[in-house]
């Protein structure tokens, strides 16, 4: 035996101080968690009430990832990494096999593995961590003859302004919860484990309503409008929709996902009076119906015209261009607002990070891009200034890891 | 230092405190789980043989080191009637040795454990980066981010059990690799820099 550890002493001030801090801390946990199994507590001071929003869950295993038809949370962080240079197919599987068991984990209420800071993961807050893979990933992996076709670079539309702070990436981890800890422990978690394979290449942060604060409401976006109307409904229309019904294990069950950054210019915005804004989505603000109808679910009449002859819902009107009526066609918005900071003389920067779920980009999402790069009046106020495409691959039992039908 | 639940393993007030925290923690995490079986995972990582198993192996996890040292960190579970006494561990990656930390002259220190480890009936016993662990003394190849490893425990009575470790990037338990000042063998302080080398 060559080395043998020295003792090496550590002041006993220090080590009784931090060993009292700790038991506190530890105490305050185990109330929580008796709190949440109902159990009675057995911590100093009582329990810590836990209210439902803190407690609730969100499945972690199957054969579908959460986060995709899962009910929007209200924080989410979407986190885009480059693999590193030499990460191979192997070192991809150790990653995803890390971080499968820290999502696992988080998502269910528990502290990660080798938690530090486990007293954060005892309130999953619907947490879900859904895994997506870029094109490099597929490269890198040497399984290019896998990548589902349409996850690749979208073409250059008129209308983007992209830089590359926001667009791209090998791997994406979307964290969503209904709390704002919650989140960034997740995030902290996620990111330690994941950096011996992987640097960050951009993460963005979005938010929604407050959980709770409007049960069963579309999004409502920096503009004030109703954004997601046009959503495919639970159930048979999301399924085709969103979900890839055959193929081989690592297609079947899978998805994939645009992560497009839209920067809403909140100074133009102002310009516009309050019909002129609703002409320019075609839908009411306060309602999101369209401007043919009276509540927001209600089917647009593009063909309806007024005294003047001009069709009540203008031509270049957003609900216009990107109106789809064909299930196999729709794709699934799950947008989540920005807000940055103003400049000095108090100009916004704000935006949606715009996410589209779809079986096919190909077949879906570009169709629509295409038909809004073109024309849309509201590309008047907004810009693309970020974009990337992954695959979401299916889930896994328990016991698994996601990926492990592509790599394993 | 030690955290069994047995309050008679300290006389130091802070270290009973951590005990009885220990304790509750135990509790909590065991019944806020989804599963009836505090002491099984549903990760990938936490193995133990059913059928030869003599202790639960609660989250293990060996951290990621390219050379010298590095540590196996879990939660002992004895769900038996008397105490169980651990040995030895050993893997195929390194000369191994039970370590714990105790107080000498006033100031904690680590060293073998003289007797092994007890882990007392219906208790349970925290490995972990600052307390008593498994040292790993000698890394004969790098252990990688990711990688499962097996240990095997021996118990005072001549039984073994194994169990599956994985490892994880962890920049924390510098303590229990740092060898005294001037110690000539140069064992590395791992970074997330210099872990990158070991997945590539």
């Amino acid at each position: 035996m060559t080395s043998r550890p020295t003792p090496r002493p550590v002041s006993r001030r220090g080590l009784l101080t931090g060993g009292a801090l700790t038991a506190g801390a530890l105490a305050g946990a185990a109330a929580v968690a008796a709190v949440r199994t109902g159990e009675p507590s057995a911590g100093p001071g009582g329990a810590i009430p836990v209210a439902a929003v803190g407690s609730a869950v969100e499945p972690f295993h199957g054969q579908r990832q959460a986060g995709v038809a899962t009910a929007p949370q209200a924080h989410a962080a979407f986190v885009a990494f480059n693999l590193r240079p030499g990460t191979d197919r192997a070192g991809v599987g150790r990653m995803l096999r890390l971080l499968s068991d820290d999502a696992a984990r988080l998502t269910q209420g528990r502290p990660a593995l080798a938690d530090t800071e486990p007293e954060l993961g005892l309130l999953p807050a619907r947490l879900t961590v859904t895994f997506g893979f870029g094109p490099g990933l597929y490269a890198a992996a040497g399984l290019d003859d896998r990548r589902p076709p349409s996850v690749a670079d979208l073409p250059a539309f008129r209308i983007d302004r992209l830089q590359p702070r926001w667009s791209g990436g090998d791997l994406l981890l979307q964290i969503c919860a209904d709390d704002p800890v919650t989140v960034a422990h997740a995030q902290r978690v996620l990111i330690k484990d994941s950096r011996p394979f992987v640097t960050v290449r951009w993460v963005q942060q979005g938010f929604r309503r407050a959980a709770g604060a409007e049960p069963g409401r579309t999004q409502r976006n920096l503009f004030g409008q109703l954004d997601g109307t046009a959503n495919p409904t639970p159930g048979g229309p999301l399924e085709t929709a969103v979900w890839v019904p055959e193929g081989p294990p690592w297609l079947r069950d899978s998805t994939t996902l645009v992560v497009r950054r839209i920067s809403m210019n909140l100074e133009t915005w102002d310009l516009l009076g309050r019909t002129e804004r609703e002409l320019a989505v075609g839908r009411r603000l306060d309602t999101g119906a369209p401007l043919t109808g009276a509540a927001e679910h209600d089917q647009p009449d593009f063909a309806a015209t007024d005294p003047d002859g001009l069709t009540v819902i203008p031509d270049f009107s957003h609900l216009t261009r990107a109106h789809v009526t064909d299930d196999r066609q729709k794709i699934l918005r799950r947008p989540y607002s920005y807000d940055g900071t103003p400049t000095a003389e108090g100009h916004a920067d704000s935006g949606l990070i715009f996410t589209s779920y779809q079986a096919d980009i190909t077949r879906q999402f570009l169709p629509i891009q295409q038909r809004l790069a073109e024309q849309d009046l509201l590309n008047e106020w907004t810009s693309p200034i970020g974009s990337a495409v992954f695959a979401i691959p299916p889930g896994c039992p328990e016991g698994g890891w996601i990926g492990q039908q592509l790599l394993g | 230092m030690p955290r069994t639940t047995v309050s008679g393993a300290s006389r130091r007030p802070a270290i009973l405190l951590a005990a009885a925290a220990a304790a509750l923690l135990a509790v909590g995490v065991a019944g806020c789980g989804s599963s009836d079986q505090p002491s099984t995972e549903s990760s990938p990582t936490a193995s133990a043989s059913a059928a030869t198993e003599v202790l639960g192996v609660r989250d293990p996890w060996v951290k990621a080191a390219d050379h010298g040292m590095s540590a196996a960190f879990a939660t002992l579970v004895n769900d038996g009637d008397t105490d169980v006494t651990v040995t030895a561990v050993a893997t195929d990656v390194s000369p191994m040795e039970l370590h714990g930390m105790s107080m000498k002259d006033g100031k904690m220190v680590m060293q073998p454990k003289e007797g092994g480890m007890v882990v007392k009936a219906k208790s349970t016993y925290v490995l972990e980066p600052g307390g008593d662990h498994l040292m790993m003394l000698d890394l004969k190849q790098p252990v990688q981010a990711g990688d499962e490893l097996t240990f095997t425990l021996t118990f005072a009575d001549g039984r073994t059990q194994t169990f599956t470790a994985v490892a994880k990037p962890f920049t924390g338990a510098q303590e229990d690799y740092e060898p005294g000042h001037g110690d000539s063998h140069g064992h590395d302080q791992p970074t997330p820099h210099e872990s990158t080398s070991s997945a590539a």
